[in-house]
Protein backbone atom coordinates (compact mmCIF):
# COMPACT_ATOMS: atom_id res chain seq x y z
CA UNK A 1 0.00 0.00 0.00
CA UNK A 2 2.38 2.66 -1.62
CA UNK A 3 -0.25 4.83 -2.65
CA UNK A 4 -1.28 8.19 -0.66
CA UNK A 5 -4.45 7.79 1.62
CA UNK A 6 -7.69 8.36 -0.32
CA UNK A 7 -9.55 9.99 2.70
CA UNK A 8 -6.88 11.83 5.61
CA UNK A 9 -8.32 14.22 7.98
CA UNK A 10 -6.45 15.92 11.15
CA UNK A 11 -8.40 16.94 13.99
CA UNK A 12 -11.43 17.55 11.90
CA UNK A 13 -14.56 18.65 14.07
CA UNK A 14 -18.01 19.50 14.20
CA UNK A 15 -20.50 20.85 16.54
CA UNK A 16 -24.13 21.78 15.93
CA UNK A 17 -24.77 24.60 18.86
CA UNK A 18 -23.94 23.10 21.76
CA UNK A 19 -23.27 19.73 20.78
CA UNK A 20 -20.18 18.30 19.47
CA UNK A 21 -21.00 15.77 16.83
CA UNK A 22 -17.11 14.84 15.67
CA UNK A 23 -14.24 15.81 17.75
CA UNK A 24 -11.10 16.09 16.72
CA UNK A 25 -10.89 13.33 14.53
CA UNK A 26 -7.39 12.12 12.69
CA UNK A 27 -8.51 9.74 9.80
CA UNK A 28 -6.20 8.02 7.04
CA UNK A 29 -8.13 5.82 4.58
CA UNK A 30 -5.71 3.88 2.42
CA UNK A 31 -6.16 3.40 -1.31
CA UNK A 32 -6.72 0.06 -2.82
CA UNK A 33 -8.46 -1.49 0.09
CA UNK A 34 -12.00 -1.68 1.75
CA UNK A 35 -12.34 0.30 4.75
CA UNK A 36 -15.29 0.30 6.98
CA UNK A 37 -16.65 2.81 9.11
CA UNK A 38 -18.58 1.62 12.34
CA UNK A 39 -20.05 2.94 15.37
CA UNK A 40 -23.38 3.51 16.95
CA UNK A 41 -26.05 5.41 15.90
CA UNK A 42 -25.17 9.16 16.96
CA UNK A 43 -21.53 8.59 16.66
CA UNK A 44 -20.59 10.55 13.86
CA UNK A 45 -20.14 8.66 10.89
CA UNK A 46 -22.81 10.68 8.64
CA UNK A 47 -21.26 13.99 9.89
CA UNK A 48 -17.84 13.01 9.13
CA UNK A 49 -18.99 11.48 5.52
CA UNK A 50 -21.11 14.68 4.70
CA UNK A 51 -18.14 17.21 5.74
CA UNK A 52 -15.96 14.50 3.55
CA UNK A 53 -17.57 15.06 0.92
CA UNK A 54 -17.84 19.01 1.21
CA UNK A 55 -21.83 19.04 2.17
CA UNK A 56 -20.97 20.39 5.53
CA UNK A 57 -18.86 22.88 6.65
CA UNK A 58 -16.35 21.66 9.51
CA UNK A 59 -16.28 23.36 12.79
CA UNK A 60 -12.74 23.43 12.76
CA UNK A 61 -9.74 20.67 11.56
CA UNK A 62 -9.20 20.09 8.05
CA UNK A 63 -8.98 17.54 5.45
CA UNK A 64 -8.55 16.33 1.99
CA UNK A 65 -10.25 13.59 -0.13
CA UNK A 66 -7.99 12.47 -2.92
CA UNK A 67 -5.61 14.90 -2.21
CA UNK A 68 -8.15 17.94 -2.47
CA UNK A 69 -9.03 19.67 0.27
CA UNK A 70 -12.59 19.15 1.75
CA UNK A 71 -13.25 23.09 2.39
CA UNK A 72 -12.35 24.53 -1.10
CA UNK A 73 -15.00 24.97 -3.15
CA UNK A 74 -13.01 24.32 -6.60
CA UNK A 75 -11.06 21.01 -5.25
CA UNK A 76 -14.39 19.72 -3.75
CA UNK A 77 -15.97 20.08 -6.75
CA UNK A 78 -12.74 18.18 -9.12
CA UNK A 79 -12.85 15.65 -6.17
CA UNK A 80 -16.80 14.93 -6.52
CA UNK A 81 -15.76 13.89 -10.37
CA UNK A 82 -13.95 11.13 -8.64
CA UNK A 83 -15.94 10.04 -6.12
CA UNK A 84 -18.95 8.19 -6.11
CA UNK A 85 -21.61 8.41 -2.92
CA UNK A 86 -24.09 6.92 -1.75
CA UNK A 87 -26.39 8.59 1.03
CA UNK A 88 -27.68 7.53 4.41
CA UNK A 89 -31.31 8.39 3.06
CA UNK A 90 -30.82 7.46 -0.75
CA UNK A 91 -32.37 11.00 -2.03
CA UNK A 92 -33.89 10.67 -5.10
CA UNK A 93 -36.37 12.67 -6.94
CA UNK A 94 -39.76 10.79 -6.38
CA UNK A 95 -41.72 12.50 -9.38
CA UNK A 96 -39.41 10.47 -11.58
CA UNK A 97 -39.34 7.02 -12.61
CA UNK A 98 -36.65 4.88 -12.69
CA UNK A 99 -35.59 4.44 -16.39
CA UNK A 100 -35.65 8.83 -15.66
CA UNK A 101 -33.54 8.58 -13.09
CA UNK A 102 -30.91 6.50 -14.16
CA UNK A 103 -31.01 8.68 -17.80
CA UNK A 104 -30.90 11.76 -15.55
CA UNK A 105 -27.87 10.76 -13.28
CA UNK A 106 -25.92 9.23 -16.33
CA UNK A 107 -25.74 12.82 -17.86
CA UNK A 108 -23.48 13.98 -14.89
CA UNK A 109 -21.12 11.24 -15.14
CA UNK A 110 -18.17 11.13 -17.46
CA UNK A 111 -17.17 7.85 -16.29
CA UNK A 112 -20.51 6.75 -16.49
CA UNK A 113 -20.86 2.73 -17.26
CA UNK A 114 -23.98 2.21 -19.60
CA UNK A 115 -23.35 -1.49 -19.54
CA UNK A 116 -23.30 -1.96 -16.47
CA UNK A 117 -26.42 -0.11 -15.26
CA UNK A 118 -28.48 -1.99 -17.67
CA UNK A 119 -26.98 -5.35 -16.22
CA UNK A 120 -27.63 -3.97 -12.58
CA UNK A 121 -31.29 -2.66 -13.78
CA UNK A 122 -32.16 -6.63 -14.48
CA UNK A 123 -30.17 -8.23 -12.00
CA UNK A 124 -32.02 -6.16 -9.37
CA UNK A 125 -35.59 -6.29 -10.93
CA UNK A 126 -36.08 -2.94 -11.07
CA UNK A 127 -39.48 -2.09 -12.54
CA UNK A 128 -37.74 0.93 -15.27
CA UNK A 129 -41.18 2.49 -15.45
CA UNK A 130 -42.14 2.88 -11.70
CA UNK A 131 -42.28 6.24 -10.07
CA UNK A 132 -38.96 6.42 -7.44
CA UNK A 133 -41.67 7.42 -4.84
CA UNK A 134 -43.82 4.19 -5.35
CA UNK A 135 -40.72 2.42 -4.98
CA UNK A 136 -40.27 -0.09 -1.41
CA UNK A 137 -37.34 1.09 0.99
CA UNK A 138 -35.26 -2.24 -0.51
CA UNK A 139 -35.63 -0.82 -4.15
CA UNK A 140 -34.11 2.82 -3.43
CA UNK A 141 -31.45 1.33 -2.06
CA UNK A 142 -30.89 -0.84 -5.02
CA UNK A 143 -31.54 2.06 -7.15
CA UNK A 144 -29.08 4.26 -5.15
CA UNK A 145 -26.46 1.41 -5.28
CA UNK A 146 -27.13 1.22 -9.27
CA UNK A 147 -26.25 5.02 -9.63
CA UNK A 148 -23.11 4.68 -8.04
CA UNK A 149 -22.42 1.37 -9.31
CA UNK A 150 -22.50 2.45 -12.40
CA UNK A 151 -19.52 5.06 -12.09
CA UNK A 152 -16.21 3.97 -12.48
CA UNK A 153 -14.97 6.18 -9.53
CA UNK A 154 -11.35 6.09 -7.97
CA UNK A 155 -13.35 5.99 -4.09
CA UNK A 156 -17.19 5.25 -3.59
CA UNK A 157 -18.52 6.35 0.10
CA UNK A 158 -21.08 4.69 0.86
CA UNK A 159 -23.51 5.50 4.20
CA UNK A 160 -25.28 2.33 5.44
CA UNK A 161 -25.74 0.73 2.09
CA UNK A 162 -27.52 -2.41 3.15
CA UNK A 163 -30.59 -0.71 4.61
CA UNK A 164 -33.52 -2.12 3.55
CA UNK A 165 -31.97 -5.10 1.84
CA UNK A 166 -32.56 -8.64 2.37
CA UNK A 167 -30.28 -11.37 2.47
CA UNK A 168 -30.14 -12.18 -1.29
CA UNK A 169 -29.30 -8.23 -1.94
CA UNK A 170 -26.95 -8.21 0.79
CA UNK A 171 -24.90 -10.43 -0.84
CA UNK A 172 -25.23 -8.73 -4.06
CA UNK A 173 -23.95 -5.81 -2.64
CA UNK A 174 -21.10 -7.61 -0.89
CA UNK A 175 -20.19 -9.06 -4.43
CA UNK A 176 -20.73 -5.76 -6.00
CA UNK A 177 -18.45 -4.14 -4.01
CA UNK A 178 -15.84 -7.12 -3.99
CA UNK A 179 -15.55 -6.22 -7.38
CA UNK A 180 -15.27 -2.41 -7.66
CA UNK A 181 -12.20 -2.87 -5.07
CA UNK A 182 -10.81 -5.57 -7.68
CA UNK A 183 -10.88 -3.42 -10.31
CA UNK A 184 -9.33 -0.86 -8.40
CA UNK A 185 -12.00 1.96 -6.80
CA UNK A 186 -11.30 2.18 -3.25
CA UNK A 187 -14.02 1.77 -0.63
CA UNK A 188 -15.28 3.38 2.22
CA UNK A 189 -18.48 2.34 3.74
CA UNK A 190 -20.61 3.12 7.21
CA UNK A 191 -22.60 -0.22 8.08
CA UNK A 192 -24.28 -2.26 11.30
CA UNK A 193 -23.85 -5.57 9.36
CA UNK A 194 -20.87 -6.35 11.24
CA UNK A 195 -20.93 -9.76 10.16
CA UNK A 196 -20.77 -8.92 6.68
CA UNK A 197 -18.26 -6.15 7.63
CA UNK A 198 -16.23 -8.69 9.17
CA UNK A 199 -15.93 -10.83 5.90
CA UNK A 200 -15.22 -8.08 3.17
CA UNK A 201 -13.01 -5.48 4.90
CA UNK A 202 -9.96 -5.19 5.18
CA UNK A 203 -9.66 -2.62 7.45
CA UNK A 204 -11.81 -1.28 10.20
CA UNK A 205 -12.78 2.26 11.87
CA UNK A 206 -14.62 2.34 14.71
CA UNK A 207 -16.45 5.71 15.82
CA UNK A 208 -17.84 6.47 18.79
CA UNK A 209 -19.07 9.94 20.40
CA UNK A 210 -17.72 11.38 17.48
CA UNK A 211 -13.68 10.23 18.09
CA UNK A 212 -12.00 7.48 16.97
CA UNK A 213 -11.32 4.80 18.60
CA UNK A 214 -9.96 2.10 16.98
CA UNK A 215 -8.09 1.68 13.43
CA UNK A 216 -6.71 -1.52 12.77
CA UNK A 217 -6.64 -4.06 10.28
CA UNK A 218 -8.99 -6.93 10.04
CA UNK A 219 -5.78 -9.15 10.05
CA UNK A 220 -4.30 -7.79 13.30
CA UNK A 221 -7.58 -7.76 14.83
CA UNK A 222 -7.78 -11.37 14.35
CA UNK A 223 -4.57 -12.16 15.14
CA UNK A 224 -4.74 -10.11 18.41
CA UNK A 225 -7.79 -9.90 20.34
CA UNK A 226 -8.33 -13.23 22.80
CA UNK A 227 -10.48 -13.95 25.44
CA UNK A 228 -8.80 -15.76 28.44
CA UNK A 229 -11.09 -17.60 30.42
CA UNK A 230 -9.15 -18.71 33.86
CA UNK A 231 -9.73 -20.93 36.94
CA UNK A 232 -8.34 -20.78 40.11
CA UNK A 233 -8.17 -22.86 43.62
CA UNK A 234 -8.66 -19.61 45.23
CA UNK A 235 -10.24 -16.27 44.52
CA UNK A 236 -8.91 -14.89 40.83
CA UNK A 237 -5.93 -12.27 41.71
CA UNK A 238 -7.38 -9.91 39.59
CA UNK A 239 -4.43 -7.13 40.23
CA UNK A 240 -1.94 -9.23 38.72
CA UNK A 241 -3.23 -9.34 35.14
CA UNK A 242 -3.80 -5.38 34.40
CA UNK A 243 -0.88 -5.59 32.40
CA UNK A 244 -0.63 -4.31 28.52
CA UNK A 245 -3.19 -5.21 25.97
CA UNK A 246 -5.31 -6.82 28.65
CA UNK A 247 -8.63 -4.35 27.96
CA UNK A 248 -10.77 -5.98 30.26
CA UNK A 249 -11.23 -8.22 33.56
CA UNK A 250 -14.48 -10.06 35.18
CA UNK A 251 -14.03 -12.57 37.65
CA UNK A 252 -17.03 -14.24 39.35
CA UNK A 253 -15.88 -17.12 42.13
CA UNK A 254 -12.87 -18.72 40.82
CA UNK A 255 -13.67 -17.75 37.20
CA UNK A 256 -11.76 -15.14 35.56
CA UNK A 257 -12.04 -13.56 32.13
CA UNK A 258 -10.13 -11.75 30.57
CA UNK A 259 -10.30 -9.45 27.31
CA UNK A 260 -7.18 -8.40 25.53
CA UNK A 261 -6.46 -6.60 22.51
CA UNK A 262 -3.05 -7.90 22.15
CA UNK A 263 -0.21 -9.57 24.73
CA UNK A 264 -2.04 -12.90 25.13
CA UNK A 265 0.77 -14.87 25.53
CA UNK A 266 1.83 -13.11 28.49
CA UNK A 267 -1.62 -13.58 30.27
CA UNK A 268 -1.34 -16.74 29.28
CA UNK A 269 2.29 -17.74 31.46
CA UNK A 270 0.76 -15.32 33.72
CA UNK A 271 -1.64 -17.35 34.56
CA UNK A 272 0.13 -20.30 34.22
CA UNK A 273 2.67 -19.22 36.60
CA UNK A 274 -0.08 -17.95 38.77
CA UNK A 275 -1.00 -21.98 38.89
CA UNK A 276 -4.37 -21.27 37.11
CA UNK A 277 -6.22 -24.61 36.99
CA UNK A 278 -7.69 -24.01 34.05
CA UNK A 279 -6.32 -21.56 31.05
CA UNK A 280 -9.04 -21.84 27.53
CA UNK A 281 -8.30 -19.29 24.56
CA UNK A 282 -10.90 -17.82 22.30
CA UNK A 283 -10.95 -16.04 18.93
CA UNK A 284 -12.63 -12.71 19.22
CA UNK A 285 -15.08 -11.80 16.51
CA UNK A 286 -15.89 -8.57 15.47
CA UNK A 287 -19.18 -8.06 17.09
CA UNK A 288 -17.65 -8.37 20.19
CA UNK A 289 -14.05 -6.31 19.82
CA UNK A 290 -17.33 -3.60 18.76
CA UNK A 291 -18.88 -4.00 21.82
CA UNK A 292 -16.28 -3.72 24.01
CA UNK A 293 -14.53 -0.88 22.71
CA UNK A 294 -18.13 0.85 22.49
CA UNK A 295 -18.85 0.15 26.27
CA UNK A 296 -15.57 0.96 27.37
CA UNK A 297 -15.81 4.38 26.15
CA UNK B 1 -11.86 -26.18 -6.08
CA UNK B 2 -13.91 -25.27 -3.13
CA UNK B 3 -12.36 -22.77 -0.53
CA UNK B 4 -14.40 -22.17 2.54
CA UNK B 5 -13.40 -19.30 4.95
CA UNK B 6 -14.45 -18.66 8.37
CA UNK B 7 -14.22 -14.69 9.33
CA UNK B 8 -14.71 -15.37 13.35
CA UNK B 9 -11.87 -18.28 13.86
CA UNK B 10 -9.02 -15.41 15.15
CA UNK B 11 -6.86 -16.50 11.82
CA UNK B 12 -6.71 -14.41 9.21
CA UNK B 13 -8.60 -14.96 6.04
CA UNK B 14 -5.42 -14.88 3.94
CA UNK B 15 -3.61 -17.25 6.09
CA UNK B 16 -6.84 -19.53 5.98
CA UNK B 17 -7.13 -19.50 1.97
CA UNK B 18 -3.19 -20.59 2.22
CA UNK B 19 -3.97 -23.44 4.49
CA UNK B 20 -6.67 -24.38 1.93
CA UNK B 21 -4.59 -24.34 -0.95
CA UNK B 22 -1.43 -26.13 0.70
CA UNK B 23 -4.18 -28.99 1.94
CA UNK B 24 -5.67 -29.40 -1.50
CA UNK B 25 -1.83 -30.41 -2.90
CA UNK B 26 -1.39 -32.24 -0.13
CA UNK B 27 -4.89 -34.76 -0.87
CA UNK B 28 -4.07 -34.58 -4.45
CA UNK B 29 -7.66 -31.96 -5.02
CA UNK B 30 -5.00 -29.81 -6.97
CA UNK B 31 -2.11 -31.18 -8.24
CA UNK B 32 0.70 -29.84 -10.37
CA UNK B 33 0.00 -27.52 -13.18
CA UNK B 34 -3.42 -26.89 -12.12
CA UNK B 35 -4.89 -23.27 -12.83
CA UNK B 36 -6.43 -21.89 -9.82
CA UNK B 37 -9.30 -19.07 -10.89
CA UNK B 38 -7.74 -15.55 -10.93
CA UNK B 39 -7.97 -12.87 -7.91
CA UNK B 40 -10.71 -11.17 -8.79
CA UNK B 41 -12.99 -14.29 -10.01
CA UNK B 42 -11.76 -16.11 -6.29
CA UNK B 43 -12.47 -12.85 -4.07
CA UNK B 44 -16.04 -12.54 -6.16
CA UNK B 45 -17.00 -16.08 -5.37
CA UNK B 46 -15.37 -16.37 -1.66
CA UNK B 47 -16.79 -12.28 -0.70
CA UNK B 48 -13.64 -11.52 0.46
CA UNK B 49 -11.50 -8.49 -0.35
CA UNK B 50 -9.31 -8.76 -3.20
CA UNK B 51 -6.17 -8.16 -0.87
CA UNK B 52 -6.76 -11.64 0.71
CA UNK B 53 -6.62 -13.40 -2.12
CA UNK B 54 -3.94 -11.16 -3.77
CA UNK B 55 -1.47 -11.97 0.38
CA UNK B 56 -2.90 -15.37 -0.28
CA UNK B 57 -1.21 -15.98 -3.85
CA UNK B 58 1.93 -14.08 -3.07
CA UNK B 59 2.65 -15.60 -0.27
CA UNK B 60 2.24 -18.73 -2.28
CA UNK B 61 3.82 -17.82 -4.63
CA UNK B 62 7.10 -16.84 -2.32
CA UNK B 63 6.40 -20.86 -0.87
CA UNK B 64 7.00 -21.87 -4.55
CA UNK B 65 4.02 -23.60 -4.44
CA UNK B 66 1.95 -21.20 -6.70
CA UNK B 67 3.21 -19.45 -9.93
CA UNK B 68 1.92 -16.38 -10.65
CA UNK B 69 1.98 -15.64 -14.67
CA UNK B 70 1.22 -12.24 -15.91
CA UNK B 71 -2.93 -12.34 -17.31
CA UNK B 72 -3.11 -15.42 -16.99
CA UNK B 73 -3.91 -16.56 -13.63
CA UNK B 74 -2.10 -19.13 -10.67
CA UNK B 75 -0.47 -22.33 -11.33
CA UNK B 76 0.16 -25.19 -8.71
CA UNK B 77 3.42 -26.24 -8.74
CA UNK B 78 3.56 -29.33 -6.53
CA UNK B 79 7.03 -30.61 -6.42
CA UNK B 80 8.55 -33.45 -4.39
CA UNK B 81 9.01 -31.66 -1.51
CA UNK B 82 5.24 -31.27 -1.03
CA UNK B 83 4.45 -34.91 -1.91
CA UNK B 84 7.10 -35.57 1.38
CA UNK B 85 4.61 -33.40 3.18
CA UNK B 86 1.77 -35.21 2.21
CA UNK B 87 3.41 -38.11 3.89
CA UNK B 88 4.51 -36.29 7.29
CA UNK B 89 0.77 -35.31 7.28
CA UNK B 90 -0.67 -38.74 7.05
CA UNK B 91 2.14 -40.06 9.90
CA UNK B 92 0.58 -37.01 11.64
CA UNK B 93 -2.59 -38.74 11.10
CA UNK B 94 -1.51 -41.57 12.43
CA UNK B 95 -0.36 -40.15 15.87
CA UNK B 96 -3.19 -38.24 16.06
CA UNK B 97 -5.41 -41.19 16.07
CA UNK B 98 -3.86 -42.91 18.86
CA UNK B 99 -3.49 -40.10 20.52
CA UNK B 100 -7.25 -39.37 20.91
CA UNK B 101 -8.02 -43.07 21.06
CA UNK B 102 -5.92 -42.48 24.50
CA UNK B 103 -8.05 -39.69 25.39
CA UNK B 104 -11.06 -41.24 24.96
CA UNK B 105 -10.13 -44.25 26.57
CA UNK B 106 -9.34 -42.16 29.57
CA UNK B 107 -12.91 -40.56 29.67
CA UNK B 108 -13.07 -37.40 27.60
CA UNK B 109 -15.63 -36.77 25.63
CA UNK B 110 -15.29 -35.53 21.89
CA UNK B 111 -16.51 -32.12 22.71
CA UNK B 112 -13.83 -32.14 25.40
CA UNK B 113 -10.82 -33.32 23.25
CA UNK B 114 -12.01 -30.76 20.60
CA UNK B 115 -11.91 -28.31 22.90
CA UNK B 116 -8.58 -28.63 24.28
CA UNK B 117 -7.10 -28.97 20.59
CA UNK B 118 -8.98 -25.40 20.09
CA UNK B 119 -6.78 -24.16 22.66
CA UNK B 120 -3.53 -25.57 22.44
CA UNK B 121 -3.74 -24.39 18.61
CA UNK B 122 -4.19 -21.27 20.04
CA UNK B 123 -0.83 -20.96 21.76
CA UNK B 124 1.83 -18.55 19.91
CA UNK B 125 4.09 -20.94 18.83
CA UNK B 126 7.21 -19.66 20.56
CA UNK B 127 5.56 -20.44 23.81
CA UNK B 128 5.17 -24.04 22.55
CA UNK B 129 8.24 -24.01 22.29
CA UNK B 130 9.51 -23.25 25.65
CA UNK B 131 7.23 -25.24 27.38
Amino acid sequence: MTNAPVILTHDLAKSFGDAAAVRGLNLSVGANRITAFLGQNGAGKSTTIKMLLGMIRPSCGEGTVLGKRITDPEENREMRRKVAYVAEDKPLYGYMTVEQTIRFASSFYPDWRDAVARRLLSEYKLPPQRKVKKLSKGMRTKLALLLAFARRPELLILDEPSEGLDPVGIEHLLQMLVTQAAEGVAIFFSSHQIAEVERIADQVCILDNGRLLLDASLDHLRQSYRRIDLVFESAPPEREFRIMGVEKIQSKGHQMSVFASGNAEAVIEHARDLNAVSVEVAPVGLRDIFLETVKEN
Amino acid sequence: MFFKLTPTTGQPLYLQLMQQIRHATETGALQDGDQLPGIRTLAEELVVSPNTVAKAFSELEHGGLLELRQGSGAFVCVKRRTRSLADHVQVARRQLRDLIERLRDDGLSNEEIQRAFEAELLYPVEMVRKR
